[in-house]
């Protein structure tokens, strides 16, 4: 082994192959080396079939290895065959287990004793190499197994899987999917839940359950296993169990241990800690780079870029931009100031606060996904009651916050590095007010995924958003005019709470001065009448409650709980009355707005005998549509029942204005006192669906409606996501004559949605194969005059509700 | 206890009937359409007599006619969806105020000249229109809300499934049994009618139901025979029992139905036969002339 290699190159998944595969058409002596006897370890685990999609998708791949979105075996395929095209160096079971030395001359040494010298070296060795084993007696018998390559080859065998993340459920859910193959399935969960999964996986699960196709215990872990039982140990006590076969899913290190070893820093010493890199992937050992998932990309394209730009920088191409460069300059492309991207990145950190803490690479990463913007003096950047849940940042200039909607010369200034627009990101409610640039000013408006990333990535980031929102919001809602001195310590003694759904926030007669500010989700009053709790109010994000009892004397007078999950900030009462006492016009404000409760109040209360089943059934109804979701809806279709002639033209406009297919089901549903709720979609405040998309085609438009695009893959999440079926999986039905053709000559199954057999019949063959793809409501985007359903009710039964006005539903003027 | 802040009041969907629309828009219209109709025929001295062929007679003539074909397009317009800000619901507003005013001008037109032609036929059949359309207003009025109650949140699917469900159950417990228990059940299950024809679905009941048949004859039977086949039979007479609850609400579903759709069997086709008569009236008026 005399040999001197410029580039020894450890991992040949996609970043290592892609490293490789350019140092051989440079020209660069090479060596990859490759733990097992196969490319691309991790993926070559992944079950036999496995889709592989290439995100994200406006990102150029730049490797002289091809690759695009396909199944496991034909990517294994092709990376076989060009490995062998480019004559790449590879060098199988090749296990390292040391490196030392410095760059020019590296030593690295196997784990069968043999060694190698290199110049540099690319770290590419993944986080999935070093499988958590079973560490229980009988853990190393042969039929334990850390991988499922084909859930088709086993048949009738009591298969135990453990670990319940979405490894192992996708693996229970391939061993039991085909009845005929006769498996037992059975999957063992450590915690109380499926946290760790992804919430579709987890519902498909339980789904698979009910359904009898397999069963799992959580709360469970295995204790011993022999030939054929496994002993495990339940909340029950112990068990045991039938076992011809055990499959391990426990995660997998990144081999930390291994990194430091090499002299390579990490950021930080949590688990989610990645090695510090410079721009162009080298640790703080020089000489050493790190590229791919064990540099914190998991994406297969971002691995093979930097595979290529890696082996370019050691090639000494230290000009080259990265691939992302020319995206970038399209995000950076008609601002003023010429200045090229690396210019206005740094620009970006220099200048706004929460940028400061992020690497180069990650602030790239970010910058993809965000826009920027220049807008004139006066121009608007976004107004009240628009809908938006981005975050914005001042770069350069100035923009005037309209607080006051009734006077717009009460503005709130934001100068550069600033942040606004956050209560929109954190509530998805509207926003609460108009923002116009002050000056000639450049923004950078971050998108929600990225916003609410960037507050995972950079603690610093949480704690400047939560501080500044709950100024903002205080400001919002008591008057811009409070000094900066009674902010500073409201904002001290206040506090951020997470509330589930139903707890209890204030309790009616109970003594207490502390106000809540609803950030998130929704809360309802209730006060107690003759024994029972009759409903007073719902109170949405953006609003407060807990006021009344600084005027009440202390005492709480009515009952608030929480109408779903929501995030509120408790604000303390006295140094709240304080501030009040202390700034009389706000006082007067306040007062001014609880007159109106403090009316409903002395209503209810005069009700108690006389109207009582009048109040009763108020409440009763403001219940029943909060049980049907609609306290996390943002605009709801209703029927009213008593008007309702069940014509079903609003499923025929709806099929009428979408390619055929109704989007709901008016006759499906709850009914409560003539309020029937059918199945149609909620269009919810933080919706569901999009919790868990692969393609992330389910999006939010500019009016609020969720709808879903193109890009639709049809996996079918989002159709287990929604708590309330609103989604069905659907073929696009082929293209119908024309309304005149069937109303005069009877051509084809004429408006609304065809029924099956005409479909049937009628698909071409091209159309047999289509896939099926996930359809819902999207609130007539783009069609003038709005939602079809509404517009085509011939009584006036169906109409569409936001939270607001639920319950001047339930009040109908006569017939 | 809240001030609603940064809040969006959008325009809500105004919640009222279609007779109510727009705070009666329609029925405003339409009376004062009649009134001026009123006033124009007994102000203008029509010699020799008021007439179709007098001014005002054309006048309230085209109008009656244009009108009449206007409402006729509320059929197009309830199944071509375009886009737009139009609404359904003032157009069915429309349609029955404006449509109702049709008496008052139509009447005022022919001068109440009446005979046995088809200017008369036109008028006669125009009126049984309007009347089939009182029909559809009040039970678009009364039924929805029985409708609503009978249902109580199962939809027409449900019903039917439910009732091959009880079916089902039906047959497994019936196997056992001797004769005659088991033909009784099998009728019960392959005899039973839902509902019929026009008027068994006005009606609402289905008479001889093989079901309540059943369920008379078995009930009748318990007392009659030993343990263990009274329990037996006690267990068959609660499911036929089920049967036939479900049965009700699914025939006075399909009456609820068929009164909000029967008396379109009458508006539309008297439509069409109005609008050829119609056009008869107009030609053969020209014709003569």
């Amino acid at each position: 082994m005399g040999d001197v290699f410029d580039i020894a190159i450890i991992g040949s998944g996609p970043a290592g192959l892609s490293a490789a595969a350019h140092a051989a058409k440079i020209g660069l002596s090479h060596i990859l080396l490759e733990k097992t006897d196969h490319l691309s370890d991790t993926i070559f685990k992944y079950q036999k079939g496995k889709h592989i999609m290439a995100t994200p998708d406006q990102l150029v791949l730049r490797s002289d290895i091809s690759f695009a979105a396909g199944s496991r075996e034909q990517t294994l395929q092709i990376w076989d065959e060009e490995l062998k095209f480019h004559g790449i160096n590879v060098k199988y079971q090749a296990d390292v287990v040391e490196i030392t030395g410095e760059k020019g001359d590296f030593l690295i040494r196997f784990s069968n004793g043999s060694e190698l010298h290199a110049r540099n070296i690319i770290l590419a060795i993944g986080t999935a190499g070093n499988p958590n084993k079973l560490r229980i007696p009988g853990g190393d018998l042969p039929f334990v197994q850390y991988q499922l390559d084909d859930p088709k080859e086993y048949f009738d065998e009591d298969i135990i899987i453990v670990g319940g993340g979405d490894a192992g459920i996708e693996n229970a859910m391939g061993l039991s999917a085909d009845p005929e193959q006769g498996n037992r399935v059975v999957l063992l969960q450590r915690g109380p839940d499926f946290a760790r999964a992804k919430p579709a996986n987890a519902a498909a699960l339980t789904q698979a359950k009910e359904a009898g196709r397999l069963d799992f215990m959580v709360s469970t872990t295995p204790v011993k296993l022999e030939p054929g039982v496994m002993t495990v140990e339940s909340p029950e006590g112990p068990v045991e169990l039938p076992c011809d076969r055990v499959i391990a899913r426990l995660g997998a290190a990144p081999p930390r241990k291994f990194v430091e070893s090499c002299g390579i820093e990490f950021t930080g010493p949590d688990r989610e800690a990645f090695p510090v890199l410079s721009e162009s992937f080298e640790t703080t050992k020089q000489g050493i780079y790190v590229i791919g998932a064990l540099a914190g990309y998991p994406l297969i394209k971002h691995c093979m870029n930097q595979g290529y730009d890696a082996v370019e920088h050691i090639n000494g191409n230290t000009t080259l931009k990265p691939a992302d460069e020319p995206l970038l300059e399209k995000v950076f492309a008609g601002l003023p100031g010429k200045l090229d991207v690396s210019g206005w990145l740094a620009e970006l950190k220099q200048r706004v606060s929460i940028f400061q803490d992020l690497s180069t690479l990650q602030l790239r990463e970010f910058m993809l996904e965000s826009r920027m913007h220049f807008k004139e003096k006066g121009k608007i950047v976004f107004e009240r009651n628009d809908i938006g849940s981005s975050l914005f940042a001042v770069v350069a200039g100035r923009v005037d916050i309209e607080v006051d909607p009734n006077n717009k010369k009460i503005i709130v200034p934001l100068g550069d590095g600033e942040i606004f627009g956050e209560i929109g990101l954190i509530s998805g409610r509207r926003r609460s007010a108009t923002v116009r640039a002050g000056t000639p000013t450049i923004l950078v408006e971050i998108p929600r995924r990225a916003a609410l990333k960037l507050i995972a990535t950079v603690p610093a980031v949480k704690r400047a958003i939560d501080r500044i929102a709950t100024e903002r919001q205080i400001k919002t809602i008591f008057g811009s005019d409070i000094s900066d001195a009674w902010m500073k310590r409201l904002l001290e003694s206040s506090e951020m709470m997470e509330v589930r759904a139903g707890e209890v926030l204030i309790e009616e007669g109970k003594p207490g001065t502390d106000i809540f500010i609803i950030r998130s989700g929704s809360v309802l009053v209730e006060k107690e009448v003759g024994g029972k709790q009759v409903f007073l109010s719902y109170v949405s994000a953006g609003n407060y409650v807990g006021e009344m009892s600084l005027f009440e004397g202390g005492e709480r007078t009515a009952t608030v709980k929480a109408a779903i999950k929501s995030e509120i900030i408790r604000l303390n009462g006295d140094d709240f009355d304080q501030f009040l006492r202390a700034n009389p016009q706000i006082r007067d404000r306040v007062e001014e707005t609880i007159d109106a409760r403090r009316e409903v109040n002395r209503f209810v209360e005069a009700q108690k005998g006389s109207f009582s089943s009048v109040v009763d059934l108020y409440s009763s109804v403001a219940n029943f549509l909060l049980e049907q979701g609609l306290g996390e809806a943002t605009d709801a279709l209703l029927i009213d029942e008593s008007l309702c002639i069940g014509c079903d033209n609003c499923e025929l406009a709806c099929a009428e204005t979408h390619d055929g297919i109704s989007r709901l089901d008016r006759e499906a549903g709850k009914t409560y006192a003539n309020i029937h709720v059918p199945t149609s979609c909620r269009h919810c405040e933080h919706p569901h669906c999009m919790a868990d998309c692969p393609p992330n085609a389910i999006r939010r438009a500019p009016d609020g409606e969720v709808f879903i695009n193109e890009t639709c893959i049809g996996c079918g999440n989002c159709q287990r996501n929604c708590p309330y079926g609103v989604i069905q999986m659907e073929k696009m039905p082929p293209k119908r004559p024309g309304l005149l053709s069937w109303l005069f000559f009877g051509k084809g199954p004429g408006p609304g949605q065809p029924p099956k057999e005409w479909v049937e019949q009628n698909h071409g063959l091209d159309q047999q194969d289509m896939p099926k793809t996930a359809v819902k409501c999207d609130m007539c985007k783009g069609i003038k005059g709005g939602p079809a359903c509404v517009r085509a009710c011939p009584t006036g039964a169906a109409i569409r509700v936001s939270p607001e006005s639920y319950l001047n539903v339930t009040q109908r003027e006569g017939n | 206890m809240a001030r609603p802040v940064g809040k969006a009041h959008r325009q809500d969907a105004r919640h009222e009937s279609f007779l109510r629309h727009a705070g009666f828009r329609y029925l405003k219209l339409a009376v004062m359409m009649s009134l001026a109709a009123i006033l124009g025929y007994f102000m203008v001295d029509a010699e020799p007599r008021p007439n179709g062929g007098s001014l005002i007679g054309y006048t309230l003539g085209t109008i009656g006619a244009l009108l009449i074909l206007w409402l006729t397009f509320l059929g197009v317009r309830k199944r071509a969806i375009t886009a737009g800000r139009w609404k359904l619901k003032g157009w069915t507003s429309a349609h029955v105020y404006l449509g109702l005013s049709l008496i008052v001008i139509a009447t005022l037109h022919t001068g109440f000249q009446f005979g046995w032609n088809v200017h008369t036929l036109a008028y006669v059949l125009m009126m049984a229109v309007i009347i089939s359309g009182l029909f559809g207003i009040f039970y678009y009025a009364s039924v929805p809300q029985q409708m609503s109650r009978n249902r109580a949140e199962s939809s027409e699917v449900d019903m039917l499934e439910e009732l091959a469900d009880i079916d089902r159950q039906l047959e497994e417990i019936a196997q056992p049994l001797p004769q005659p228990y088991v033909s009784w059940v099998q009728k019960a299950v392959t005899k039973t009618k839902i509902t019929g024809g026009l008027f068994t679905r006005l009606s609402g009941r289905v008479g001889n139901c093989a079901t309540a048949k059943a369920l008379d004859k078995i009930r009748a039977a318990i007392s009659e025979v030993e343990p263990p086949l009274d329990e037996q039979l006690e267990n068959v007479a609660s499911i036929l029992a089920r049967k036939n609850v479900m049965l009700e609400r699914a025939r006075l579903h399909a009456k609820y139905k068929t009164l909000l759709e029967f008396w379109l069997y009458f508006h539309v086709p008297l439509t069409f036969a109005l609008l050829a008569a119609l056009l008869a009236h107009i030609i053969s008026v020209f014709f003569y002339w």
